[in-house]
């Protein structure tokens, strides 16, 4: 392999600089402040803060309210994850097939990408709401009576399908090349070799897919732990009450509703451990197993 | 083992291009026959009706005695060897050569066995736990016949399997191939576009142009008795000269010239002259001019590239004959003269 290089250390260091500013900037710097006032209680109306040592993480032990979210974030990440890649690996199995009109198709999938989480939110706001929701009236029709933002169940399954839409589009994209990417003959050979087609897909496709589904797997999780604030923020409607929430959005709430900046500080370096447990987790035992091509 | 039966078959895709036209060809048991053509001449497609990963649009296939026009690709009873040999890249040697054993039931010893002896008979013994990207092209290539014969197939289909080698291990494995095919007496239908690989695998050949068949015959018909001017030119490196000629009974006038052969049999009017390159002699007292342009020194033979009556023309002449750039006399040889229909390029 041919390898190209510089002559002088500074301009890959100059071009380096903006990258690392904006890491610096932006994540280093407010993590290290998060982990400096998760030591401190801070005075409500930001008269001073007093050291209280790892006060803040003891009380997050002891807090039901605190497992009981981290609870519900468990599930919810599971759900939204589990659900967004396997309707998405359906729909990109199924679009794979079809021979006319597959731009159209594909593109039509691919549309709702384009929208923010917080509008996603209020389009499931629509979706549910109380009197005219069409998917209010369709759990109704089996005996349901769904309450947005006042049944915790109710929250949460809406919580759950907003999430699952928004994020069924980009693991559609990143499916649907995985799967062009597998030579035909290969898949031809399968044909020959198996009669059945959901043997072919489980041992030859799907493995030939994983490195793409493992990378999605990630991303997933990630979507789910943090980026569906949005989401939940709108559905909510501002009225946690009861409602159920993920761990990023107590974090929020803690911190700039319950104005303790300390207790929520904690919090984001509890989860900032959890994420980096979970990247470790991730690389260590599951991508040893993956084949990558 | 299996007679193969194409009775019309033919082959038109949604957007109405004609692969194949109406087919009908039969191969018989244990044969090796070479469907050879250039690019889209529609062998490929004909053998990929074959295998069953191509609808059939019209007429009946058979294998064996079983119509097969509906049957799936597994339950043929075939097995083929692809182009860029379509390995499992996510398994083991030893899977790759028995997925297709597992999938129909075959108990784990049988096919533990099965691969064992596939792979002492391909010489891949000692990469059978490794993966296909730790292969070279040529046992990569060997996995894919072992999963072929592990199977122990009616028939063999090759879709070009030699065509991502280097020029030494494709000679090598051509051999082999054809060693392997014979040993175990298996019907196998080989595609190909090198006319060399044709040549020296085939029982028999199917030379294809714009998804008709130009010609069915022995390497040696094929060779020796083109029945177009298409697989005159197709066949042999070099092709077979063509040439304008007009004949008056038996006297062939190239270009105006004066009367100089004689052809092997008689007509009226324009006519294209096939001649092999190696069926003409240089002869300083020899009737036809011949201008050479180039000479082409390749060991065993040496190849003259010139012009007869401004019309190309190739000579091919042994290690030991003399030649050199320039004007010089020919003669064609009678016997080896082919004439053919200077319309439509058939043999008369």
């Amino acid at each position: 392999m041919k390898r190209a290089g510089f002559d002088t250390i500074w301009l890959p260091m100059a071009l380096l600089i903006p990258q690392l500013m904006i890491i610096a900037i932006f994540f280093y710097w407010p993590a290290g402040w998060a982990l400096q006032s998760s030591f401190f209680l801070q005075d409500p109306f930001g008269f001073g803060s007093t050291f209280v040592g790892a006060e803040n993480y003891t009380s997050l032990l002891g807090n039901d309210q605190y497992k009981r979210v981290a609870g519900f974030t468990i599930l919810y990440s599971v759900l939204v994850t589990f659900f967004s890649l396997a309707i998405a690996l359906l729909l990109a199995v199924k679009a794979d097939k079809v021979i006319k009109g597959a731009k159209t198709y594909r593109t039509l999938l691919m549309w709702v990408y384009a929208i923010a989480p917080p509008v996603a939110g209020f389009l499931g706001i629509l979706f549910f709401d109380q009197s005219t929701g069409p998917l209010t009236k369709f759990f109704q029709m089996f005996g349901w009576d769904f309450k947005l933002g006042v049944d915790y169940n109710a929250t949460a399954t809406a919580m759950v399908i907003v999430a699952v839409w928004k994020q069924i589009p980009v693991n559609f994209i990143f499916f649907l090349s995985g799967l062009q990417s597998i030579p035909r003959s290969v898949r031809e050979a399968a044909m020959i070799d198996n009669r059945s087609a959901t043997g072919r897909f489980w041992q030859v496709t799907f493995p030939l897919l994983a490195p793409t589904a493992f990378f999605l797997l990630i991303i997933n999780i990630t979507y789910a732990l943090f980026d569906t604030f949005g989401i939940i923020d709108a559905l909510m409607k501002g009225e946690p009450g009861n409602n159920p929430m993920t761990l990023v959005y107590k974090v929020y709430l803690d911190g700039f509703r319950g104005n303790d900046l300390g207790g929520s500080s904690a919090q984001s370096v509890v989860l900032m451990a959890l994420v980096l447990l979970l990247t470790v987790f991730q690389f260590r035992l599951v991508e040893r197993r993956i084949h990558y091509t | 083992m299996a007679q193969v039966s194409l009775e019309g078959i033919r082959k038109v895709y949604p957007n109405g291009f004609r692969a194949v036209q109406t087919t009908s060809f039969t191969i018989q048991d244990g044969e090796f026959v070479v469907l050879v053509g250039p690019s889209g001449c529609g062998k490929s497609t004909l053998l990929r009706m074959i295998a069953g990963l191509e609808e059939i649009t019209e007429g009946v296939l058979k294998i064996g005695d079983r119509v097969v026009n509906d049957v799936d690709p597994a339950d043929r009873d075939i097995a083929m060897v692809f182009q860029n040999y379509a390995l499992y890249p996510h398994m083991t040697v030893r899977k790759n050569i028995g997925y297709g054993l597992k999938n129909r039931g075959t108990p784990a010893a049988a096919i533990d066995a099965k691969v064992q002896d596939a792979a002492r008979m391909l010489n891949l013994t000692e990469y059978l736990d490794r993966k296909p990207a730790q292969l070279s092209g040529g046992q990569r290539q060997r996995v894919a016949m072992g999963r072929a014969v592990v199977r122990d197939p009616a028939l063999f289909l090759f879709d070009e399997p030699l065509s991502n080698l280097d020029a030494k291990l494709r000679n090598q494995m051509r051999i082999e191939i054809k060693a392997l095919q014979r040993r175990l007496g298996t019907t196998a239908v080989y595609v190909t576009h090198d006319q060399v690989e044709a040549m020296t695998m085939a029982d028999r050949i199917i030379v294809l142009n714009e998804g008709r068949i130009e010609q069915i015959g022995t390497p040696s018909e094929i060779y020796h008795n083109p029945a177009s001017t298409f697989v005159a030119s197709f066949m042999g490196a070099p092709p077979m000269n063509l040439i304008k000629a007009e004949l008056d009974q038996q006297s062939v006038r190239i270009n105006g010239c004066r009367d100089l052969i004689h052809a092997p049999q008689s007509f009226d009017g324009p006519v294209t002259l096939g001649i092999r390159p190696e069926d003409v002699e240089v002869d300083e007292q020899g009737l036809v001019s011949f201008h050479v342009d180039i000479l082409e020194e390749l060991g065993a033979h040496r190849l003259l590239h010139g012009r007869i009556a401004n019309q190309p023309f190739s000579v091919m002449l042994g290690k030991d004959d003399a030649a050199q750039v320039g004007e010089t006399k020919i003669n064609l040889k009678p016997e080896a003269l082919r004439l053919f229909d200077r319309e439509t390029g058939l043999r008369l």
